[in-house]
């Protein structure tokens, strides 16, 4: 088949023809020979040039972590000390312009979670220091100043504040629940990763076709409908998608310093509430109490010993998720999609499928490999169902404690730190 | 509970987390595996096409290699010439490449030198598979790693049908096909 396709129709060289007659003998009685063809000796001095191998553009990677410090360091002296959003607001398209459009968005502190993952889960799996810094120097900052990684540091938050023109406020009770879903992606991302099923972080990142001009159309038209939606709802990955803004959050809730929205001391003049677009300055809190005490005392206890029932429900229900997790793994996809090809379930076979009947696995063995993943799913689900069931749990109970405020306070934990709310307050810093 | 008091645990609770981070930062560092960068396995290519298609790059960052030192030099090429061409010569009908990435220059008699344009390769394999079926497999496809942006994960190796790509040291960045090639290089 192959020599027939192959075989020229009229030989113009005489020599030639001798030289493959020749050749095909040498083949077949070298039939162990690695190459069809010798390399030939040339009678000119000519000498094969070398293959041009140029080494990874290394420079760059360490620059980053710098870039990265110095830029949080000065956000935090923005925020902190210079109180003037458009100070902010011009780091932030700095951002967006170095680490997204010039380094390609590529490596995130967003992302660095799931290397973190990885390292923890697998010993063997090699972490650059820079991804390290990039995980590791967001949460220290956060713990110190609050999210300052947020405000003006992060090229996936600084494209969100960008567009969002028109931000329109979300109720409160919708937020609460949507905020479910950041620590539903970490779960997920944590599965995938000690699952070894890829990191959909990074598969599932808006923005980063935008900043490499290139990306799957379905991704860009996910990104470009964030971009829609952050008009009007600002900044909706980082409130309803982040896996990375959980960790900010815990870390910004116990911040050392943390920007305020009056310099000295609040007059609850309420002229700040409405320029929040994150909902995320808490209201002073009424004289009286919205209800009894017992009431409310009740309410929690209840609240506390639902927590470890839902969480054991999680644990329950998670095993219900094993078939359809467990399809994020390569291997999954691919055992069930030659099972059904071999059950006649689909008239062609796939890329994948064809690759694979190529190589000299057995099948059986190829469904052994995929039973033992997804009986490895079916403990991560659980643990995964667990987790979701213990963070509703803990949703629960914080919105149903009551805290004590004088003053307007932006929320550590949710407050992006982007100076909208500093122009708004008429109290003037007092000289110290 | 005193202002004081809550201060002190806050402090404390600060502390504990800050040990936290660190402490997953470096659980997470124990592997002192040097740098990693993506490469192919041209054992395990199957020449599907994703590699032009799937990179985050475009055109991508995947090229057809040429190691001259296993190459045949032959004048009917697999890898240049498409297996239906009128003739063995440089005309764009006879031509395997669809973006005429192979340069074909004469050396001696019956020898051709066979060239890699790289601006021009897109990495979609075809000339691969032509020189796999017929000739000693000299063409086959490479990162090339001063285009690649080394993803978190690569976009390529996520699709790749036949697990070619895996991470190998940044020092080692290529897995030419001959030990000859490795040295020169």
């Amino acid at each position: 088949m192959r020599k027939k396709i192959y075989r020229p129709k009229e030989v113009r060289n005489p020599f030639l023809l001798l030289s493959l007659c020749f050749l095909c003998l040498f083949v077949a009685i070298n039939s162990y020979a690695e190459f069809r063809f010798p390399m030939p000796e040339f009678s000119t001095g000519y000498e094969h040039p070398a293959v041009h191998t140029p080494m990874p553009a290394n420079s760059m990677v360490a620059w980053d972590a710098v870039v990265l410090i110095v830029t949080l360091a000065l956000a935090s002296f923005l925020v902190l000390k210079r109180r003037k959003r458009r100070e902010i607001f011009w780091l932030t398209i700095f951002s967006v312009i170095y680490f997204g459009f010039v380094r390609n968005g590529c490596v995130c502190s967003v992302g660095s979670v799931q290397n973190i993952m990885a390292g923890i889960s697998n010993s063997s799996y090699g972490i650059p220091i820079t991804v390290l810094i990039f995980f590791a120097a967001p949460l220290i900052f956060a713990l110190l100043f609050g999210r300052v990684f947020c405000s003006a540091v992060c090229p996936l938050g600084a494209i969100q504040e960008a567009v969002a023109v028109k931000p329109v406020k979300v109720p409160p009770a919708v937020d609460k629940v949507l905020s479910v879903f950041p620590f539903i992606y970490l779960g997920l991302a944590a599965l995938s990763v000690t699952m070894d099923a890829g990191f959909i972080i990074c598969q599932y990142d808006p923005f980063v076709g935008f900043f490499r001009m290139g990306a799957s159309f379905s991704m860009l038209i996910f990104g470009a409908v964030m971009l829609i939606v952050g008009v009007f709802v600002a900044r909706p990955y980082c409130r309803y998608l982040c896996p990375y803004g959980v960790l900010l959050n815990w870390c910004s809730k116990l911040s050392w310093k943390h920007a305020v929205i009056t310099p000295s001391e609040c007059i609850q003049c309420n002229l700040c509430a409405g320029s929040c677009p994150y909902n995320a300055i808490n209201e002073p809190s009424a004289d009286e109490e919205p209800e009894s005490r017992t009431r409310g005392a009740r309410r929690l206890g209840f609240l506390m010993l639902l927590l470890p029932v839902l969480t054991a429900a999680g644990f329950g229900v998670g095993g219900f998720l094993k078939e359809p997790l467990s399809r994020m793994h390569p291997t999954v996809r691919l055992a069930e999609r030659v099972a059904g090809e071999e059950l006649g379930r689909y008239e062609t076979t796939n890329i994948e499928s064809e690759a694979f009947r190529g190589s000299d696995q057995p099948i059986e063995e190829l469904y052994a490999e995929a039973v033992e993943i997804k009986d490895d799913f079916q403990k991560g689900s659980r643990w995964f169902g667990a987790f979701i069931g213990l963070v509703i749990g803990s949703k629960l109970i914080s919105v149903s404690i009551l805290r004590k405020r004088d003053g307007y306070e932006p929320d550590k934990g949710t407050c992006y730190s982007c100076g909208r709310c500093f122009k708004y307050c008429p109290v003037k810093a007092t000289e110290d | 509970m005193k202002p004081d008091e809550k201060n002190h645990r806050r402090d404390f609770i600060r502390g504990a987390i800050a040990v936290l981070i660190g402490g997953a930062t470096l659980t997470a560092a124990r592997s002192r595996s040097p740098r990693l960068v993506w490469q192919i396995d041209p054992e395990k290519c199957t020449r599907c096409g994703r590699c032009a298609t799937h990179c985050v790059l475009a055109p991508s960052a995947v090229k057809c290699f040429h190691s001259y030192s296993i190459c045949g030099y032959c004048d009917l090429c697999g890898g240049y010439l498409r297996p239906d061409a009128k003739g063995r010569d440089t005309g764009a009908e006879n031509q395997l490449c669809p973006t005429a990435a192979i340069k074909r220059t004469y050396i001696e008699d019956p020898y051709y030198q066979y060239k890699i344009d790289e601006d021009l390769c897109i990495g979609c394999g075809i000339c691969v598979e032509g020189c796999d079926v017929f000739g000693n497999g000299s063409m086959y496809l490479q990162v090339k790693h001063d285009l690649c942006v080394n993803c978190n994960e690569c976009a390529i190796a996520r699709a790749c049908p036949s697990d070619a790509f895996r991470r190998i040291p940044a020092s080692e960045a290529y897995l030419l096909k001959s030990d000859q090639e490795k040295r020169i290089s």
